[in-house]
């Protein structure tokens, strides 16, 4: 790694290792199924998921502050789904909530400060290709079913736009299957790497904290005190960014879901 | 130059990217409030697709940010 190689120490790219808990790995039948750090702050996230959606299922008349914040989101998720599908989209709103829930939750306990407490390493499981893939390929299995199952062949009428020429109808097709097919991954793509930038750039600032003020020197704690302050800063921006990724996250699902339900 | 050089300075080519992302980000935004400031009370319906076009033109920028990566710690 050329980070390595000049020997600078700083190493932005460990924070984002898989590895079995306690260092302890279990195998069975010639595969690793130990329990990692990425299992672990995923049972974490879905736990506090759970706690969030328990203390805000009283159903009292007159919301109290916990009810109230649950209703705003659940609220929140219903309208995006009825402004974009219309009223069918309210069969898949359970899905696009579940999916914005997990991956906000997931997004702020990635940055969560649990490095102060000693031995403890925070972990983004959004910050890996290997989970925004798979709730990527989730939401286009279920766009894939959806569509066929409601519209048969007449789903491949996505692809021809109403009013191509004749001429243009092949050429058109190639484009814009290639451009559904291409969803998947732009959309795994985006979260991960917008969280793996900003863990990355997090990273960077933090080394030069550490290293400004061992550097012994007026000119060392300058550095490092410009940089604290940028890590507030960018924490702050990434606050926003999570809830925006997992936003966008939902709200191209359900465009893509109307796509399936509506054909245009 | 060898291809330890040509690595760091294609990964920072690549870099170039991002910031054009940056620029394609900020002209979405502006215009929306442009138009915002212009018809406020059209401004809420349309955030849906402010948010379209926020993420297609920061995907773009995103794909620059692999490309540098990849340059750095794949290709050998």
């Amino acid at each position: 790694m050329a980070a390595e190689a000049e020997g600078s120490g700083i190493d932005p790219m460990h924070q984002f290792l898989v590895e079995p808990l306690f260092g302890r790995h279990l195998t069975f039948a010639g595969y690793d199924l130990s329990f990692t750090n990425s299992a672990l702050f995923m049972v974490i996230t879905a736990a506090v998921l759970w706690l969030f959606m328990l203390g805000g299922m009283k159903r009292e008349l007159v919301p109290g502050r916990w009810q109230a914040a649950v209703e705003g989101m659940t609220s929140f998720v219903s309208n995006m789904m009825t402004t974009n599908i219309g009223p069918e989209g309210k069969k898949f709103t359970p899905y696009v909530f579940s999916l914005f829930m997990f991956i906000l939750f997931a997004n702020l306990i990635g940055l969560f400060p649990l490095g102060v407490v000693p031995g403890w390493h925070p972990f983004t499981v959004t910050s890996h290709i290997t989970l925004t893939a798979v709730l990527a390929f989730f939401s286009f299995a279920i766009v894939l079913i959806v569509g066929f199952a409601r519209h048969g062949l007449h789903f491949f009428a996505l692809f021809v736009p109403h009013g191509t020429p004749k001429v243009m109808i092949p050429l058109i097709f190639v484009i814009e299957l290639a451009s559904f097919l291409v969803r998947p991954f732009s959309l795994g793509l985006r979260l991960f790497v917008a969280m793996t930038a900003g863990h990355i750039l997090l990273d960077v600032f933090a080394s030069f904290v550490v290293q400004g003020f061992n550097a012994s020197g007026p000119l060392g704690w300058v550095v490092a005190i410009l940089s604290f302050v940028m890590i507030v800063g960018i924490s702050a921006l990434e606050l926003l960014v999570s809830a925006i990724q997992a936003y966008v996250f939902a709200l191209l699902t359900s465009l893509y879901l109307n796509d399936a339900v509506n054909l245009h | 130059m060898d291809l330890a050089s040509a690595k760091v300075i294609g990964a920072g080519l690549a870099a170039i990217g991002v910031g054009m992302a940056a620029l394609g980000v900020g002209n979405v935004f502006g215009s929306f409030l442009e138009g915002a400031l212009r018809n406020p009370g059209a401004a809420d319906g349309q955030q849906g697709r402010l948010f379209i076009g926020f993420a297609a033109a920061e995907l773009l920028g995103l794909i620059a940010f692999v490309i540098a990566i990849l340059i750095l710690f794949v290709v050998k």
